[in-house]
């Protein structure tokens, strides 16, 4: 028995422990690689100490500082984009009879979990220089498509694959604003149009918010999209990042960053932005009835459905496009679809890249392991054990939105290149092994379990493990025995979102593999540059078909209650 | 088996006194009810005791062993408390069946000194010598049976708690916090989730689970009626402040304030202001309810000098109680209810030594022609077994209670007068008791 400040009773129990635990692992795997980072945007094998050099090499090179602009480009206009098509979205969604409302749904949510260089890929096989429609289009008209490469192609891409964001936040605030607020402004005379604009819309502002700040997150931190999509010198920070890793050499990476610290900056300052825009507009509202759906029939209801149709399957494309594409026999690089069905990419598979399907599901599965165990961890602190360390934890729960996958890759990669020397000479490292792949992937992908651990137990009355305190089981026991069991079906829902994240993760991968821990999404992602499509494609279809099934084993499993968000 | 003592014991957090200075003996084999309004720190006062809540400071022992105190440093953790605790919902674990949620318990307990009877009691001894042990499979059966008898579960037993009635949960639970043996039981809010008819009937069960078991049993309610019937001493909480710890009847009887003699009894007591002065032979000549003129004459004689010194000094100790932190729950007097027909302006004069409030139980408001006070029937409320009625007297409403089917036309006029000598007077200033005693109309 110990005793605390002011004659307090203080005693140690499990929980204290798993508090414990919890911050040393994020301290070693989170905190302390950042605090490295930092420190080495300060030095420069061109300047002596601490110094500058970086920052300002950064700010007078139009190398470097166009990717900026760029980086804000590109995240700016799909965040635009994403707001304007996925609110009209979530409003057709919850207030209209659509057709088919689930399908639609689901596909949405599809579209989102897969890897964004993905739907790059397979835009540029429908819109690329030799892309089937853009051949189409030539040879029959003459008619020069856009360009899909650079800006503009990256844009697209983003808001067709982020858009699901703004749609999910936002239909879940429509569904829950009381039908009075509504019908009020109806009674007092307001049309349809005005009151959603007046009243619908201003009310659920801070869903809005919270999307677009995923939208932006999301475009800023995305190494993929801008790699395949970039032609010619198009860069971004995290491509810049990469190629400044990349071309310094001994794993000095003074440079990148510096550059990384740019990106964590301005992410930091959206987040502290949006927080402060949506904390003077939160409405809290308790929606007892909610709004009433309108029902139409026939041609009205076509009209509705049209749009929501259009935008799904739009975005669902390039899922289809290459699960198609893996069966087209291939010339070089190029699709000849006049030559029909092939199993020949699979079998490509089956000869040389059957390592780097294991190791995505070895990896993934092993790091699914410790999600849980530390998730199911971190939620019950979270909700029931918050004390004076609650606000701590929450913040490295937000810890993932704002370092973007390659800054920790980085992170990773300069903190433990060195660990000291071993008794035989050799450089003791982490970096190379699989264990740092799946510990990036344990760190980045813990937050959705969290969420939707401590969602599922904040709705769970706590007398439930008093009850079992009472009866004389230790907290511990009463965790494990008690506790833990209920909390499993919103741990395991949340796990496996966290599972497809890590199957589909690029960007931290792209920085930490080496030939023996390369993932799918890697090899993926490297064919389909050396514009070996035809593996690349076999390779994402696997991707996409995994993670297709996992999604929608969680949606049946949790009736569409889990949030994917 | 065990007696409880708490000793000034105080939860805040912040400015906040959930529970104020409290102290409290609940002795061996009692049937204690914590009652008061929702919020008022009686069922944080029961978690503390039970260590699921920890106390800012103070001290309490049960059955001789200090299980917290702010002084010393000690906190024994809930699981090493042995009090069994009943939760409202019953907390019951849905993966379980019922046999499992009662064995869950028996099955964690490893310590030396254990036995089990023939009936199937568990007897557990921790300080005995020898080797620390676990229930075996047939004692854990034994004790699961014996139980499940009590409460009349045993046809249940493979079933889930989902495919049980609100009822058969409430035993279920029952049943799982009385296997490990329980020096105490504590009972929060039992039944509140069940329908009128089987709260009824659980109180009997209570009642008769409380005699057979011999354990002390403290019940968190906040239904005067359970209280009143159940417990053998009631203790009435309001604001995280002890307002009265006596026997059921004597808190409905000699209620300390206005605020218990509101609390305690449905229909609620009558109340009405007073204003006169003590005569020489102890009686108190006041006027009420607009120009009646009436004497209140105490049961027993009272110094109202003396008595006002000594309640003065009271709160006067109250308030000079060394607090650490502002306490923002305020104690404002409570505000006794008057029933009028319309709303009237509140009389903005300061109140002084002759103002009394009456309080008249519904019982002793007697409907007879020869009444001393006219009135009109407002409302009437036949049950069968009795009536309420309403009595409209000027602008004020009395609430009148009479045994058998009695029906009263509403309009009707009637007289009515004030029986026996269980009415209480209070002093507005305070809204303390002064005496209880007779009010005999002029």
């Amino acid at each position: 028995m110990l005793k605390g400040r002011k004659g307090q009773p203080f005693y140690r129990d499990f929980w204290f422990w798993v508090k414990i635990l919890i911050f040393v692992v994020f301290l070693l795997f989170l905190v302390y690689p950042f605090y490295t980072l930092v420190v080495n945007s300060f030095f420069s094998t061109k300047a002596e100490g601490v110094t500058l050099y970086n920052f300002q090499r950064f700010c007078q090179k139009k190398y470097y500082y166009q990717a900026l602009g760029n980086s804000l480009k590109i995240s700016l206009i799909p965040t635009l984009l994403s707001i304007l098509i996925g609110v009209p979205m979530a409003y057709l969604m919850t207030r209209f009879n659509i057709a088919g409302k689930i399908f639609w749904h689901v596909l949405i949510i599809l579209s989102l979990m897969c890897p964004p260089f993905l739907g790059a890929y397979s835009w540029i096989i429908l819109f690329g220089n030799a892309g089937i429609v853009t051949k189409f289009l030539t040879g029959l008209f003459g008619f020069q498509m856009p360009s899909i490469y650079g800006q503009g192609g990256i844009c697209a891409v983003f808001t067709l694959k982020l858009f699901p964001y703004v749609y999910l936040y936002v239909s879940g605030a429509m569904g829950s604003i009381d039908r009075s607020v509504e019908e009020c402004a109806e009674n007092l005379g307001s049309g349809k149009l005005r009151r959603l604009l007046t009243v619908t819309v201003p009310v659920v502002t801070p869903s809005i918010a919270a999307g677009a700040l995923m939208v932006f997150m999301t475009a800023l931190a995305d190494y993929g999209t801008p790699g395949i999509l970039a032609g010619g010198d198009f860069r971004t920070l995290p491509t810049l990042i990469y190629n400044e890793y990349l071309s310094e050499t001994g794993g000095n990476a003074n440079l990148a960053s510096a550059i990384s610290m740019i990106i964590v900056v301005i992410a930091l300052l959206i987040l502290f932005l949006q927080k402060a825009w949506v904390a003077r507009k939160n409405y809290t509202m308790s929606a007892l009835r909610p709004p009433q759906i309108t029902e139409y029939h026939g041609v009205k209801r076509f009209w509705v459905t049209l749009p929501v149709a259009l935008v799904s399957l739009i975005a669902f494309i390039p899922q289809m496009v290459v699960v198609f594409c893996s069966f087209v026999k291939t010339n070089y690089s190029n699709f000849v679809f006049e030559e029909g069905f092939t199993l020949e990419h699979y079998a490509e598979l089956g000869r040389g890249l059957t390592s780097q399907i294991s190791n995505t599901f070895v990896y993934s599965t092993i790091a699914i392991l410790f999600i849980l165990i530390l998730g199911i961890l971190m939620s019950y602190v979270i909700v029931r054990r918050r004390g004076k360390t609650g606000g701590a934890l929450d913040m490295l729960m937000m810890a993932p939105y704002v370092i973007p996958g390659s800054v920790l890759g980085l992170c990773y990669i300069v903190a433990f290149n060195n660990l000291g020397t071993g008794a035989d000479g050799t450089v003791i490292k982490l970096t190379g092994t699989a264990a740092i792949i799946i510990i990036s992937m344990i760190i980045r992908k813990m937050p959705y379990t969290v969420r939707s651990g401590s969602a599922y137990l904040m709705q769970m009355d706590p007398s439930v493990e008093e009850a079992s305190i009472n009866l004389g089981v230790s907290p511990m026991k009463t965790f494990l025995k008690v506790t833990a069991r209920l909390m499993l079906p919103g741990v395991l829902s949340g796990a496996i979102i966290s599972w497809v994240t890590c199957i589909n993760e690029l960007s931290t991968s792209i920085m930490l593999y080496t030939g023996k821990t390369m993932t799918i999404t890697v090899a993926a992602y490297t064919n389909i540059v050396r514009n070996s499509v035809g593996t690349g494609a076999a390779l994402a279809s696997i991707l996409t078909v995994t993670s297709g099934v996992l999604l929608v084993i969680v949606f049946r499993a949790s009736k569409g209650k889990v949030s994917f968000v | 088996m065990a007696r409880i003592e708490l000793t000034h014991v105080t939860k805040r957090w912040g400015g906040f006194y959930a529970v104020d200075d409290l102290s409290l003996l609940i002795d061996d084999n009692a049937f204690v009810t914590l009652l008061g309004p929702s919020g008022c720190g009686k069922t944080t006062t029961l978690r503390m005791i039970a260590g699921l809540e920890t106390p800012t400071t103070g001290k309490i022992v049960i059955d001789g062993v200090t299980v917290f105190d702010s002084d010393a440093g000690i906190n024994i953790p809930a699981n090493k408390r042995r009090v069994g605790f009943l939760f409202q919902n019953y907390a019951l674990w849905p993966n379980m069946t019922v046999y499992q949620n009662i064995a869950f318990g028996l099955s964690n307990i490893r310590e030396a000194g254990l036995s089990v009877t023939a009936e199937g009691e568990l007897i557990r001894n921790p300080e005995a010598k020898g080797e620390a042990r676990k229930l075996t499979k047939e004692e854990i059966d034994k004790i699961v049976a014996r139980v499940s008898a009590i409460v009349k579960i045993q046809p249940f037993m493979e079933r889930y708690p989902g495919e049980l009635s609100g009822g058969q949960q409430q035993r279920v639970a029952i049943a799982r916090t009385l296997a490990p043996s329980p020096r105490v039981l504590f009972m929060d809010e039992p039944l509140s989730n069940l329908d009128a008819k089987l709260r009824l009937e659980m109180r009997s069960e209570l009642q008769r689970l409380h005699l057979s078991t011999g354990s002390t049993f403290v019940y968190v309610t906040h239904d005067q009626m359970e209280a009143m019937t159940l417990a053998t001493r009631i203790c009435l909480i309001d604001n995280g402040v002890l307002q009265q710890y006596d026997e059921p009847l004597t808190v409905y009887n000699r209620p300390n304030n206005t605020f218990v003699a509101d609390f305690v009894g449905n229909p609620a007591i009558n109340f009405m202001n007073a204003r006169g002065t003590q005569q020489a032979d102890g009686s108190f000549r006041v006027k009420l309810l607009d120009g009646y003129e009436a004497s209140f004459i105490p049961n027993e004689k009272v110094d109202i000098d003396s008595w006002y010194a000594a309640a003065e000094k009271d709160i006067a100790a109250f308030r000079a109680k060394e607090r650490p932190a502002e306490k923002t729950n305020k104690d404002v007097p409570f505000k006794y209810p008057i029933a009028t027909v319309t709303d009237t302006a509140e009389e903005k004069r300061e109140l002084d030594r002759q103002d009394w409030v009456i309080g008249v139980r519904p019982e002793f408001i007697r409907i007879s022609e020869d009444g001393p006070i006219e009135g009109e029937v407002f409302s009437a409320m036949p049950t069968g077994m009795e009536t309420t009625v309403r009595i409209r007297v000027g602008n004020y409403l009395l609430t009148g209670v009479v045994f058998g089917g009695v029906t009263y036309k509403i309009g009707q006029k009637v007289r009515i007068g004030f029986a026996g000598d269980g009415a209480t007077l209070f002093s507005r200033v305070n809204g303390r008791l002064v005496c209880c005693g007779e009010v005999r109309m002029a």
